[in-house]
């Protein structure tokens, strides 16, 4: 915020998002981040968030697909009200756009995916038998530092009924969203945002045994990402590693969604 | 039970080489080690198979990224042509593949004869078509093979798990180098055959035989591109372990341990076919076997009852006799597994019962098996046993069968028997299965996405879904 001469400027502590609160670290620990004060999420945090994550999922994935879209259209509607704040933590004008418009596009999505992922299939036999997407579980996601790559993998995951625990890329880009978040009528525990270091974080959901899977779309480093892929390993988490240095800006197509969906078949004989 | 007379079928339609090499860029080649495969019904032994070390892995994945070039440069339309071909070659050789098939995995001939090959040969079919099509998948305009696959498949359906890998990596435009089960090579050799008669270019498909190592050297080769494995979760862990940080692509289809769902509206006599084809059928070697039979307690006693008389006229025995419904256990090994854990489950309290069932004196036999008075605490109410032991827990509300049915790491596969359309619905909803049967169980079809949630695995394999494993 610009400072003005007469009146001190009311500085921000950027906190955890977790269950749908604004919790500092458990750690009691903090660091500075571009002057400003970021709580340091601990392995403690992080399975917290877990927890929050799982106690969310069923209701989430429960609410009907059209809900989920009111959800996520309003989360770009109080996106639209905060440009000018992630303006002035450097976001360039047209990555908030495209991060809120990316935000619309996703709400759509909601109740187009099922039928685009699954549908009837013609067995030889006299049986009903359909394929239907449905959300994987819990997912962890080590996030890029940029708000539209930010998006870019939250919102896939949770359209689909995801719900999600982010190791932040940016942290002050990454609490701003969840302060968009919470106040858009997303339901406690969906997105739940932690700040501190991948390295020190990440390996604890890489290896929890009620994290289904992990979006390793933000680890630059290469041996970590290795060292997260094999703890991933441990329960068979699905892993989303992306090979080369995403363009966050191009149509992410439905890789993303479909990526954390379970397709589910279900047969049921015919007869009189 | 009243007696059948013996109908055998004639093992003289299938003619065994005494040894194979392994089948690579197109010719049979010697390997230096060697290992045989044995008839499991009578432990005789069927053929002496190569065995291959690292530089024939080597040589064989060589040979298949040769093969990629033009083989993923061919017109669709003519990939197809190759994969009908290969679809009616084993129609017409399906009796001769479905006998040797009973021979070196010891199941019925009636399943091999009515079961694997018919599916066997609609998979090509049914993937045959796809190879022209896949702009229209869903996978983007353009959807490119990934190169070289390396499989790895187990002995459980040596063939329909071969066709389940081959067919579509084929139809995406990749090559291939498949690793057969070591106590199952057979009929997989027979297939290198088939794709001779079809003139496939040579190292389009390459097969190496061997035991786990060998499976080993083929997942951990750095020129191969895309690994699908189909058995045990144990090795299905370490699969994904050993190809973590190296940006291939990897399915998974591991094991299960499904629950078979029996509500008190269900149609009896129909729930119990169901639930003899769901643990009984291929021996109870299946991962999507229902092998946790839950039923609502208020006819659990007249469903068991019904049950025990359903098996007491199960045929166990010579899996060439057209009247035997449970063959041989497909090895020694698996057959001391399953003598483990269910002495376990009679050690921890669950009380045992099998039809009186004389068994063979030579071969690997084991009589089909329940255990009653199972808790979600035993270990064969958690772990996969792969073999015909079933074991019966109750439940009483819906709310219960659910919570009880998600209890365990698996998610493959799941079984609801009601007539009630609205609970069936409700309940498939809330199974984390990837393959939910109501009111039937163990039915497959190409065109039906098969794979599993959880530690089952991932990705699916089978319909329009199964071609996204080969794709980029």
């Amino acid at each position: 915020m610009p400072e003005s001469s007469t009146r001190l400027s009311v500085r921000k502590t950027y906190k955890l998002y977790v269950g749908g609160k604004f919790p500092r670290s458990e750690s009691g620990r903090t660091y500075l981040v571009d002057g400003d004060n970021v709580s340091l999420a601990s392995r403690k945090d992080a399975r917290d968030a877990v927890v929050a994550a799982r106690a969310a999922q069923p209701k989430w994935a429960g609410a009907t697909a059209y809900n989920r879209g009111q959800v996520l259209y309003r989360i770009a509607e109080m996106a639209e009200a905060r440009r000018a704040e992630f303006v002035s933590l450097g976001v360039a004008a047209a990555e908030v756009d495209a991060a809120i418009d990316r935000w619309v596009w996703y709400a759509g999505w909601s109740d187009k995916i099922a039928q685009v992922a699954g549908g009837a299939n013609p067995v030889a036999g006299p049986f009903f038998n359909i394929s239907a997407p449905e959300p994987t579980g819990v997912v962890a996601v080590v996030a890029p530092a940029s708000l539209l790559g930010l998006v870019s993998v939250v919102a896939p995951a949770v359209v689909t009924g995801n719900t999600v625990v982010v190791v932040a890329g940016n942290p002050q880009v990454a609490v701003t969203l969840a302060e968009v978040l919470a106040t858009s009528d997303v339901p406690a525990g969906v997105v739940n945002i932690l700040t501190g270091h991948a390295a020190e974080i990440a390996p604890w959901l890489a290896s929890h045994d009620d994290v289904n899977a992990v979006d390793l779309s933000g680890v630059d480093d290469a041996d970590l990402a290795t060292e997260l892929e094999r703890a991933a390993a441990g329960t068979l988490k699905r892993v989303l590693r992306p090979t080369a240095a995403p363009d966050w800006t191009a149509d992410p197509g439905v890789g993303p969604m479909t990526a954390l969906l379970e397709t589910k078949t279900v047969w049921h004989p015919k007869g009189f | 039970m009243f007696d059948y007379a013996p109908a055998p079928e004639s093992r003289s339609i299938v003619d065994i080489a005494p040894s194979y090499g392994l089948f690579i860029d197109g010719a049979f080649t010697e390997a230096k080690d060697s290992f045989k495969t044995i008839n499991p019904a009578t432990e005789e032994t069927l053929a002496e198979v190569a065995l291959a070390g690292p530089e024939d892995v080597d040589r064989a994945v060589a040979a298949a990224r040769r093969a990629f070039e033009s083989w993923s440069a061919l017109p669709g339309s003519e990939r197809a042509k190759y994969l009908f071909r290969i679809a009616r070659i084993i129609q017409e050789r399906s009796r001769e593949l479905a006998v040797l098939e009973s021979l070196d995995n010891g199941k019925p001939i009636k399943e091999a004869r009515d079961v694997d090959l018919p599916l066997v040969a609609a998979h090509f079919f049914y993937y045959a078509g796809w190879a022209d099509k896949l702009r229209y998948a869903g996978f983007g305009p353009d959807p490119r093979p990934l190169g070289v696959a390396g499989q790895v498949i187990p002995w459980n359906f040596p063939l329909m798990m071969l066709a389940w890998k081959i067919a579509p990596a084929l139809a995406t435009g990749n090559t291939v180098v498949l690793k057969p089960a070591e106590t199952t090579p057979l009929s997989a050799l027979f297939f290198a055959d088939v794709c001779r008669q079809a003139d496939l270019p040579p190292g389009v498909v390459n097969i190496v035989t061997g035991a786990g190592d060998t499976g080993r050297y083929l997942v951990e080769h750095p020129d191969v591109n895309k690994v699908a494995f189909t058995g045990s979760t144990e090795v299905g862990r370490q699969i994904a372990r050993s190809v973590a940080g190296t940006g291939k692509r990897l399915t998974l289809e591991l094991g299960g341990k499904a629950a078979n769902i029996v509500f008190d509206d269900a149609p009896i006599d129909q729930a119990v076919e169901g639930i003899v084809n769901g643990i009984f059928f291929n021996q109870g070697h299946v991962c999507c076997a229902g092998s946790r039979l839950l039923v609502q307690e208020s006819i659990a006693e007249e469903l068991l009852d019904s049950l025990k008389r359903r098996m007491s006229t199960l045929r166990v025995g010579d899996p060439l006799d057209k009247n035997t419904d449970v063959g041989a256990i497909n090895s020694a090994a698996q057959l001391a597994r399953i003598t483990e854990l269910s002495e376990i489950g009679a050690a921890e309290g669950a009380e045992r019962w099998s039809p009186e069932c004389p068994l063979p004196d030579r071969g690997f036999w084991f009589a089909p098996t329940i255990f009653t008075g199972v808790t979600q605490a035993h270990r064969i109410a958690r772990e996969e046993i792969f073999g015909p032991v079933l074991s019966v827990l109750t439940f009483r509300t819906p709310a219960e069968a659910v919570e009880k049915a998600n209890n365990t790491p698996y998610g493959l596969s799941a079984g609801v028997w009601s007539e009630k359309g609205s609970r069936i619905l409700a309940v498939a909803d809330k199974l984390r299965a990837g393959v939910v049967w109501a009111n039937t169980f163990n039915k497959f079809d190409p065109t039906s996405p098969f794979g599993g949630y959880k530690e089952s695995g991932y990705g699916r394999e089978g319909g329009r879904h199964g071609l996204e494993a080969y794709l980029a």
